[in-house]
């Protein structure tokens, strides 16, 4: 007999947009804009080496401040645990037509995939 | 690490005459640069060897503690361990002022581009720089701002000054 | 582009100079964008510079904030304002209680283009953060009331220029604040401050300063303590210029919860730093380059000469009905010419985000200000405006302006006038929100009635310890923390920010977001029934302590919620 496992951490890796400060998620080797689209690591070792994997490729001055949070699954949803988490993916609750929940913020292409090289790249 | 200096209002690339050595370690023949614990241990010889001597302070250093020695030196090398530590601003004032010192003020570790200006302005007169700082870059950031609002060590007039000369 | 019947008020004007400076100053961060653009400043070496020129990254995108100096602006300037908010941002901007303007929705890539735009109103985004001497408040009344010695804002003119990229002081261990004031009523919280001067007359009657220091709100509140109770005139930038040094030889570098002013006073004691300051301040008055010269003051007052008061007007306020009576009673105040009065325009209408502005409204503003008030308006530490000269006969006309504008809540100092900092919907720093709380307390007591019954109350609600919405100084003061991931809210009882400054007092543990509105009300009720004839609830709370309103904040099911 064995006891109940406890549910395994779950995280996402998110990050904003360097020129307008957008809140982004990773999902494979880019970025995307709405939670739902994300990653999820469901170990320690992936959610790791995610962030380091973005840490390194913060020379292309794309995005800044990497950092992983956890998050939760509710029915179908994936949700965050905290708070913060929460406004953050969806936007302020005091103006419910600005930020994500109102499609604010426009994709952008060079983030969606694998960056571009260019001739200033290290 | 190449060194610049202000001379004839000017940064020019310098070499550096002045060899830092360790608390521990042999004192070379000619000019030196030793940190304040070792100026305050071994001053008579350092003293009077006649060769030119440099103390490199570290941010929490306050200059004073040089006493009246500060004038028998060529050389304070001021450290910013992190650009965000600003106390060597105020030491760096402190020595042209109060101190009256006027010899060679360097800032080394780590600071911006940005503060180049400041730092000039407060009395400083050389950087120990890391390879990216170009002369260039060092002309642009004391032209940046063409006109100053307050008095500091550099005399420069102030735009209160220049308004009255209108 | 400039209003053609924008009325300019006597405000400071920029000479060319001052052009230059700020020209310049806007090119320089163009310049550090670019560089940050293309990787040739990192992230850790680019963000003391983006702050101190006032942009910060937070939870949604970069907010910007623009100086007020002084918390003067004219309607030129405000309509500026509403530009930008209508072309760079979601349309509203919010005045917070450094008596500034914030905008939460700033691309870094359209910054530069901003600047050169509040350039050419005369308007800047210069140390509005970082850690370096930010922008200087004043009374909000300045210029306007019977209650000052003289209007304090020539100085704040002065301390403005003064410490505008001041070369040694660009790198404080941390912010430092400064206040003026010239009354004895201290409406901009000056014992707050990490350095405030008020102008006072000493013994022979001449007129000179006291100065302040140490002064805070954050992790450690402290009132700030007297540094020197008379500075000549002609001393005072030599008086403040060593207190500023003193701090950024002598402040801790190693912890930076403990880098303020604020905390070196009370290390060495005010005592040893009164005398570190005098040592400095009695070595720059022989230098003798920064005494201020008196035509050097007077040429900067002269730019805030009082505007031409019209003479003959009725000195009494019409009648015009019982919604008007009501404003008047809280939102007019005593002017020092007759016929004119002081109006206060509050932000804080039950229901709306305290501090917040539509660029339309901000427009209506400007037009009120130009046919009401010499083009002038004042922002407040409290997050509200003031037409600081009107007409006492055009009272009428200017509030049914705002009632339309939804801006003429009858609340001035009433405990629906509420602070609230932005708190976690926009706040990178923030651990719960404020803003809710706040439109949430000021509905359950929005019955006007029973709002003139309770009387003075100054609410204050912070979404996390730095305390920007300055929860210490209320006289209830709400602070949000993070419980588990939950948001609760602890109450502070007994805080005070004019002249009677006081640190607020901790209740206990904290309420949930659905239980604070339900304790603030027992808490009012507790008073309402203890009071004694005038008092209002700081004095209350100031005769009987805080155990009888802990008694009844916290009823048996919640305390045993919290404790278990």
């Amino acid at each position: 007999m064995t006891a109940a496992m406890p549910a395994p951490t779950l995280q996402v890796l998110t990050a904003n947009r360097l020129r307008d400060g957008a809140v982004l998620y990773r999902k494979g080797e880019g970025w995307v804009l709405t939670l739902a689209e994300a990653d999820i690591y469901a170990d320690k070792a992936s959610a790791d080496a995610a962030l380091a994997t973005a840490t390194a490729e913060l020379v292309r001055n794309l995005f800044v401040a990497p950092y992983l949070f956890e998050v939760r699954r509710q029915d179908d949803r994936v949700v965050p645990v905290k708070e913060r988490e929460i406004i953050r993916a969806a936007g302020p609750t005091t103006y419910l037509y600005t930020g994500k929940q109102a499609g604010q913020f426009p994709p952008d292409p060079a983030l969606e995939g694998p960056f571009q090289t260019s001739v200033t790249d290290a | 690490m190449p060194l610049i200096r202000v001379e004839g209002g000017k940064a020019r690339i310098a070499t550096d005459s002045f060899v830092a050595v360790a608390d521990d370690a042999a004192l070379p023949e000619g000019a030196v640069t030793v940190s304040l614990a070792r100026f305050q241990k071994e001053r008579d010889q350092l003293l009077a060897r006649n060769t030119p001597i440099g103390v490199k302070l570290q941010s929490s250093e306050n200059p004073e503690l040089l006493g009246d020695d500060v004038n028998r030196l060529s050389l304070v090398v001021l450290e910013f361990p992190k650009f965000r530590d600003g106390r060597a601003f105020s030491w760096a004032r402190m020595l042209r002022t109060r101190l009256g010192f006027t010899g060679e003020i360097r800032a080394v570790g780590d600071f911006l581009y940005d503060q180049v200006n400041y730092q000039r302005r407060v009395g400083f007169s050389a950087w120990e720089v890391r390879e990216h700082f170009t002369v260039e870059m060092f002309e642009r950031a004391f032209h940046e701002m063409t006109n100053v609002y307050q008095p500091s060590t550099d005399g420069r007039k102030t735009i209160r000054e220049l308004r009255a000369e209108r | 582009m400039l209003n053609s019947t924008a009325v300019q008020p006597n405000m400071y004007r920029y000479d060319e100079f001052d052009r230059k400076f700020v020209g310049e100053r806007v090119e320089q961060f163009a310049y550090q964008v670019e560089r940050r653009l293309k990787g040739e400043l990192t992230e850790d070496q680019f963000k003391p510079l983006r702050l101190m020129n006032g942009l910060y990254l937070q939870l949604h995108a970069y907010m910007l904030r623009i100086a007020v100096p002084y918390g003067t602006l004219s309607s030129r300037q405000v309509r500026k304002l509403a530009h930008i908010a209508r072309t760079y941002d979601k349309n509203f901007g919010h005045f917070t209680t450094r008596t500034n303007m914030q905008f939460n929705w700033i691309r870094l890539i359209d910054v530069p283009a901003i600047q050169r735009e509040l350039a050419s109103v005369e308007m800047h985004c210069i140390q509005t953060s970082g850690n370096c001497v930010r922008n200087t408040t004043a009374d909000q009344f300045a210029g306007a009331t019977d209650e000052e010695i003289e209007d304090p804002r020539p100085l704040a003119e002065i301390i403005r220029q003064w410490s505008s990229l001041h070369p040694e002081f660009v790198f404080l261990a941390r912010k430092f604040k400064i206040a003026v004031g010239a009354c004895k009523k201290d409406r901009a919280a000056m014992q707050w401050h990490d350095m405030a001067v008020q102008v006072v007359k000493n013994q022979e009657g001449r007129t000179g300063y006291l100065v302040m220091a140490g002064g805070g709100m954050g992790r450690t509140p402290y009132i700030a303590h007297v540094m020197k109770e008379f500075v000549e005139r002609e001393d005072i930038l030599a008086y403040l210029e060593a207190v500023l040094r003193v701090y950024n030889q002598d402040s801790r570098r190693d912890n930076i919860h403990k880098q303020r002013i604020k905390i070196l006073i009370n290390t060495i004691g005010p005592e040893e730093m009164r005398r570190r300051v005098e040592r400095e301040f009695q070595e720059l008055k022989k230098m003798g380059t920064l005494t201020l010269p008196k035509a050097e003051l007077d040429r900067i007052a002269a730019y805030f000469a009082p505007p031409a008061f019209e003479t003959g007007l009725p000195d009494t306020i019409p009648d015009a009905g019982p919604d008007f009576a009501n404003w008047v009673k809280t939102n007019v105040n005593r002017h020092k010419a007759p016929g004119y009065a002081i109006a206060t325009i509050t932000l804080k209408t039950p229901g709306q985000v305290p501090g917040d502005a539509t660029a339309e409204q901000m427009e209506a503003i400007a037009d009120i200000m130009d046919e009401f008030s010499v083009g002038e308006v004042r922002v407040t530490h409290e997050q509200n405006l003031v037409l600081p000269h009107v007409r006492k006969k055009d009272l009428p006309a200017i509030h049914a302006r705002l009632k339309a504008l939804d801006f003429a809540a009858p609340n001035a100092g009433l405990i629906t006038d509420i602070i609230a900092c932005p708190g976690l919907d926009y706040c990178d720093l923030a651990n719960a929100r404020s803003i809710p709380i706040a439109q949430k307390i000021a509905k359950r007591f929005e019955n006007l009635d029973r709002q003139h019954e309770i009387g003075e109350l100054k609410i204050k609600i912070s979404g996390c310890i730095n305390a920007c919405g300055h929860h210490h100084a209320g006289h209830i003061g709400i602070l949000g923390v993070d419980k588990k991931g939950v948001e609760f809210y602890q109450l502070l009882l007994g805080g005070s920010g004019a002249e009677d400054s006081a640190i607020g007092t901790i209740m206990g543990p904290g309420f949930g977001e659905h239980e604070i509105a339900d304790a603030v009300e027992r808490v009012v009720g507790l008073y309402l029934k203890e009071r004694k004839d005038g008092e209002r609830f700081l004095d209350t709370y100031r005769r009987i302590g805080m155990e009888p309103f802990k008694n009844v904040a916290y009823q048996e099911q919640l305390y045993a919620a919290y404790t278990g």
